[in-house]
């Protein structure tokens, strides 16, 4: 095979975009699943819901997607402490998440992608804005705005929720619950409430990794599945509850998959963050930068 | 519920004789259409029960029945389009006559292999993520459908993502109409599959298998080897989805993708034990036939979207308000009466 070295350079640089852009999905991943120990499945059907919302204002009011997304933040979050709430009741407080709570979460998927089949029908949607189409060149490396765009308001989410997790007093007892329950609970703090926060916010990261994958590619609403396997090898890579080895694991399997869609053809891709999640589960399951 | 108990040869006497009179009843109907209707309500008799020896004996999701599936329906195009390959990759010698000899394989044999690839890779799957938390498992799986439609797609041997024709001969000796004989395999899957459900809940394998759903870590430090009996699950529960799916192709006659790793086959294999109850194979049963009768029904009259639709909200509905699903609901309603 013959690899050009602007094309290595090009497919590389796509790769760290798109590795930002997965960060932020993998957010809320992160949070639900490394944090909280709440097996989200249903997380990418809510990044389509991200997508569809910011669809409709964009295409009925010209309003740019991303926007949109910050302004339904309330909106998803709203939406994340009730199905937490639905979530406790009916599972956590009964022991019996492990198999009834992942078949529900499993139906939240399901439900949510046939709605929106029976709203939208299966044809590509996409998004105008005035970054979408113009691209930088800085020698011979692109940088194509549609994609740089994302990555940015990925990283900025990504640092303030860092921020938010590590300086604030919500956010450390979010890390709190994590490690001891009953701890907490005798420092006066209300575990379920805590959880109830830090869930509605993994949620309300779906507003906007929606808007942002719709910036980055025509969406139906089966394209979440792809998402599933992605996400989740992000999450195990980088360490349950690790928000930078996120970060780097999220990098890593954009790189890989960009230099397999470049090299190898983008039908191979999705392949690839199953091959992640194998191996890592296999070698080290901790992860990159895991907490056990 | 408590039914009568039956000693195991006398129960596989019982769904036999069950099986025969089923057959029977359809052969006297005469209506082609309950042959095609009764084959999809008895493959997710199949993949429901499946699903629920490892589901709902261990306590282990899988996201993946559709992976299961597909796999057992793409192992019979590959080996129905190795059948036309013969004479381009061995000539005329004597291995390729010998090969002759033995292609076409019958369906059943092709069930059986099947039964054998998916089964690997079941043992595969769950041996790299066993080990760990159950979630990994159920992530892994689901992840494992898109993984192996990526490769079925890229795979033009079996048609790639066009997808792969198969044409289906009209009789069959003896039975007489093809989709007669479609509907008989099925059936004695069924009742084969019903019989395996029945046979663990009756072994040690079945005490070892709700010892983990109960408690895993107690059960590991009493010394029941968990990873080798989860190990023997997911591998029965895989080769039984993809003894289902095996005739899949013959039944449809065009196979594609899409269609063999649907969605619909993970969340109805999913829905159905937990609608009709995972404690034994009854519920799966249960839940198979009214899921996959109703689906049937809704199909014809209002669209194929929103029959999806309704098993996701009954899949939601009932883990959240009968976790126990059917079978749980007339347990606590016979054991009301009873102390009044």
């Amino acid at each position: 095979m013959d690899i050009s070295a602007d094309l290595l350079i090009n497919a590389i640089v796509a790769g760290l975009m798109l590795g930002g852009f997965y960060a932020a999905v993998t957010l809320g991943i992160s949070i639900s699943f490394g944090i909280l120990d709440i097996v989200n499945i249903a997380h990418p059907a809510f990044i389509i819901l991200g997508c569809y919302i910011a669809y409709i204002v964009n295409i009925n009011f010209g309003v740019d997607p991303i926007v949109v997304a910050i302004v339904m933040l309330p909106a998803f979050y709203a939406l994340g402490a009730a199905i937490y709430q639905v979530y406790y009741f009916a599972f956590e407080r009964r022991g019996q998440e492990s198999l009834r709570g992942l078949a529900f979460f499993f139906g939240l998927l399901f439900i949510t992608e046939v709605v929106l089949i029976l709203v939208f029908g299966v044809d590509y949607r996409y998004v105008e804005a005035p970054y979408i189409g113009p691209t930088l060149h800085f020698g011979y490396v692109d940088f194509p705005l549609r994609m740089l765009v994302p990555c940015a308001v990925a990283l900025v989410l990504f640092g303030g929720l860092q921020l938010f997790l590590s300086r604030t007093f919500i956010g450390r007892a979010i890390n709190a619950v994590a490690q001891d329950q009953l701890a907490l609970q005798l420092m006066a703090i209300d575990p379920i409430r805590i959880k109830r926060i830090a869930f509605a916010i993994s949620i309300a990261t779906c507003a906007i990794g929606g808007a942002l994958l719709i910036v980055i590619q025509p969406v139906e609403p089966s394209v979440g599945r792809e998402y599933i396997g992605r996400v989740f090898a992000i999450c195990v890579l980088g360490g349950l509850g690790s928000l930078p080895g996120t970060l780097i694991a999220a990098m890593l399997l954009g790189v890989v998959e960009s230099l397999t869609a470049t090299f190898y053809g983008p039908s191979w891709a999705p392949a690839v963050s199953f091959g992640f999640l194998l191996v890592t589960l296999a070698v080290r399951p901790a992860g990159l930068l895991g907490r056990r | 519920m408590r039914l009568p108990k039956f000693h195991m040869p006398a129960f596989i006497l019982l769904t036999t004789v069950v099986g025969a009179i089923i057959y029977a009843l359809f052969v006297f109907a005469h209506v082609d259409y309950l042959f095609f209707a009764g084959y999809v309500v008895l493959q997710f008799i199949v993949l429901a029960i499946a699903w629920n020896i490892l589901g709902g004996y261990c306590g282990y999701v899988n996201f993946g029945s559709a992976a299961f599936f597909a796999c057992g329906a793409y192992t019979a195009v590959a080996l129905h389009k190795f059948d036309g390959k013969i004479d381009d990759v061995f000539g005329d010698g004597a291995f390729g006559s010998a090969l002759h000899a033995v292609f076409p394989l019958p369906i059943p044999v092709l069930i059986v292999i099947a039964g054998i690839v998916s089964g690997l890779i079941g043992l595969g799957t769950g041996y790299l993520t066993l080990r760990l938390r159950g979630a990994f498992f159920a992530i892994a799986t689901l992840a494992l459908a898109v993984v192996l439609q990526t490769l079925v797609v890229n795979w033009d041997f079996v048609g790639g993502s066009r997808g792969a024709y198969i044409i289906r001969p009209q009789t069959v000796p003896l039975i007489g109409n093809y989709i007669q004989y479609l509907f008989l395999l099925m059936l004695v899957l069924a009742v084969a599959s019903i019989c395996i459900a029945r046979a663990i809940e009756c072994s040690q394998l079945g005490f070892g298998f709700a010892t983990i759903r109960d408690d895993e870590l107690a059960a590991e430090a009493s010394g029941v080897p968990t990873l080798r009996l989860k190990l023997i699950a997911t591998t029965i529960s895989g080769a039984l989805m993809g003894m289902a799916g095996a005739p899949l192709p013959y039944y449809i006659g065009y196979l594609e993708p899409s269609s063999a790793f649907g969605l619909a086959y993970a969340v109805n294999s999913i829905a159905m034990p937990m609608i009709g109850g995972t404690t034994s194979w009854v519920g799966p049963l249960i839940g198979a036939i009214l899921l996959g009768t109703l689906q049937q029904i809704a199909t014809v009259t209002i669209s194929s979207a929103v029959n999806l639709l309704i098993v996701g909200l009954l899949l939601v509905g009932f883990v959240i308000v009968a976790p126990n699903g059917l079978t749980g609901l007339v347990q606590d309603w016979l054991r009301k009466r009873k102390q009044p």
